[in-house]
């Protein structure tokens, strides 16, 4: 009797708990769904409509589509970028023992996820304009490609450990040299693995906003993360008809890929960040 | 997860794999590997160590982004550090970050990240993937929009927040501003600490967990004394990780801009209004300087508490 008491109020503590969690999680994000199809959209989060005018407005405004456009550029620069120079790198580290390998791949992902962001602003930002390239998408793309390698060839490195050599030993007596290899034999092995980084990549980038906000001054350059900001800081009144449909937009490729990678490879997406 | 995870405390060991062996080398030729890594490695050092050196430097000059200072900045020796330490505004936004990295990322993100993980863990429902998804969306949309989702959640007159809450017009973001960056910060990162508590949880033997509920062990004591101490690891990891990414953390920006009053002007906003906005680059690199270095102390803090296994 007592016992099954306990169980009926662990039971209810739990529904309540689970219940509270998904609502925190689950309000700030209504407005998101709710305004976009608003005509008369407010601050609040209420079902009204639906119309897809705002939508129309969105693709009227040629800001927009730019920078969409251009969020998509970088984001794919970035990806080739890291995806090419993490598995080249990541093959090379799991088939020639390097003293104190793990110790450096270690100290480079904490030194990553630290400079990569804001403690190096003032040297990259520096860094960038003695080069020439603020304003340019090469500068924006380099800055962000050192920020992202050291995770991507940790995660790569997971997979092309696990791949067997035996292959690579025959092409190798057959005579390929070692980037046939590489582009023959190991690339199609490790392609969930590419996938993996790729998809992380154009995530990551696609959501950053420090810095092309830092790096690129003119506004026809400027990638989504910067133009919505901008939206609802300058100028007065947000025009939120506006913001409120282009946020989705915005905002529905990234969820939909990460889902899709989340489904599809599960937690080992975060292989690289996990120790 | 599953198929590796290494014990964390022999990451950093070096060396200690078991030797992919002889045969490795045989495949890839060291002049080869070398002409591998060179891309990543120029790319890592040009854009990732040069510009944390560089700072060290540049925080012992007066250089500035315009006037004469730019264009022949002189070496200032330790003057932009005294300066900042008799720098009330540095002194605040030092306190805010502290409160805002124990606030949001060791209490909110990681015991909320936990409960979820450990009540969801045996239970078969579709109603959990969509609270998974839920929490993972939070953690992935972009910054600027969540930004701006949660101004619109928070706000006084018709934000979302408020109207469930009859009766009450707080303007969250001015009132209490640095609490609602914290808790914006605990619901946009918990996805992270959930995920991992989730894997290291289905990784420890239901065994053990059987043998203590047979002992008569109830579920905070199966907690304490089979769950923790298995996944040690993974928690310090987390914490590790977290604590860095939230001290570094330029979102709260997005939300108020450091105020009002720069009471949410954490270390990253102050390094930005100084350095970029006001061009005081030397100042900026300085307090930079300084982030990098309670950086090395987290970290190093953390391994400490690894290697002290049990």
């Amino acid at each position: 009797m007592g016992d099954s008491l306990r169980q009926v109020l662990a039971r209810v503590g739990f529904s309540v708990f689970v219940a509270l969690a998904a609502a925190f999680f689950a309000l700030p994000m209504l407005w998101l769904v709710f305004a976009p199809f608003d005509p008369t959209p407010t601050l609040a989060a209420r079902p009204a409509g639906p119309t897809l005018a705002n939508f129309r407005d969105v693709f009227d405004n040629p800001l927009v589509l730019t920078s969409l456009r251009n969020s998509l550029l970088l984001a794919l620069y970035a990806m080739v970028l890291v995806v090419a120079a993490a598995t080249l790198a990541a093959y090379a580290l799991s088939r020639v023992r390097l003293p104190g390998r793990d110790l450096l791949l270690y100290v480079l992902l904490l030194f990553s996820s630290v400079v990569s962001g804001t403690a190096a602003m003032v040297p990259l930002f520096l860094l960038v304009f003695e080069l020439g390239l603020i304003n340019t998408y090469l500068g924006v793309t380099l800055v962000l490609t050192g920020g992202l390698l050291p995770a991507a060839i940790f995660i790569l490195k997971d997979f092309t450990d696990t791949t067997p050599t035996s292959y690579e030993e025959s092409a190798r007596v057959f005579g390929a040299s070692p980037f046939q290899i590489l582009k023959d034999v190991v690339v199609p092995l490790v392609r969930p693995g590419m996938a993996v980084i790729a998809v992380w990549s154009i995530v990551n980038v696609w959501g950053n906003f420090l810095i092309p906000f830092i790096l690129l001054r003119d506004p026809d350059l400027a990638p989504a993360s910067v133009v919505t900001y901008s939206f609802y800081t300058e100028g007065g009144q947000a025009d939120l008809r506006l913001l409120s449909a282009f946020s989705l937009l915005y905002s529905v490729p990234v969820v939909v890929m990460y889902l899709f990678v989340q489904r599809r490879y599960g937690f080992r997406f975060y292989g690289g960040i996990k120790r | 997860m599953q198929t590796t995870s290494p014990a964390p405390a022999e990451a950093p060991g070096g060396g200690a794999q078991p030797p992919r062996g002889e045969a490795g080398a045989a495949v890839l030729g060291r002049p080869a590997a070398g002409a591998f890594l060179a891309p990543a490695l120029l790319l890592i050092a040009g854009f990732l160590v040069f510009p944390a050196l560089w700072t060290l430097y540049l925080g012992l000059t007066d250089y500035r982004l315009t006037g004469a200072a730019a264009v022949n900045p002189s070496f200032v020796g330790l003057d932009n550090y005294t300066q900042a330490l008799g720098d009330p505004q540095f002194r605040n936004s030092l306190l805010v970050t502290a409160l805002f990295v124990f606030g949001s990322a060791v209490i909110g993100q990681t015991c909320l990240g936990f409960a979820l993980a450990w009540t969801m863990r045996d239970w078969r429902s579709p109603l959990r993937a969509l609270v998974e998804v839920l929490v993972i969306v939070a953690w992935i949309l972009p910054s600027s929009v969540v930004a701006f989702l949660w101004i619109a959640f928070l706000d006084g007159q018709s934000g979302t927040l408020n109207a469930l809450l009859p009766g009450v017009h707080t303007e969250w973001l001015l009132d209490t501003p640095l609490l609602a960056v914290i808790v914006f910060n605990t619901w946009r990162g918990t996805a992270f600490s959930m995920l991992l508590y989730g894997a290291a949880l289905s990784a420890v033997p239901p065994s053990h967990l059987e043998t203590a509920r047979l002992a008569g062990a109830s579920g905070v004591q199966q907690l304490r004394d089979v769950v923790l101490p298995t996944i040690r690891g993974h928690i310090l990891t987390s914490l590790l990780l977290i604590s860095l990414w939230t001290f570094n953390d330029f979102t709260p920006y997005l939300l108020t801009r450091g105020g009002p009053n720069f009471r949410t002007e954490v270390l990253p906003v102050f390094i930005f209004r100084n350095a970029i906005s006001s061009g005081q680059l030397g100042y900026g690199a300085a307090i930079s300087t300084v982030v990098l270095g309670v950086n090395l102390v987290i970290a190093l803090f953390y391994l400490r508490l690894l290697r002290e296994r049990g």
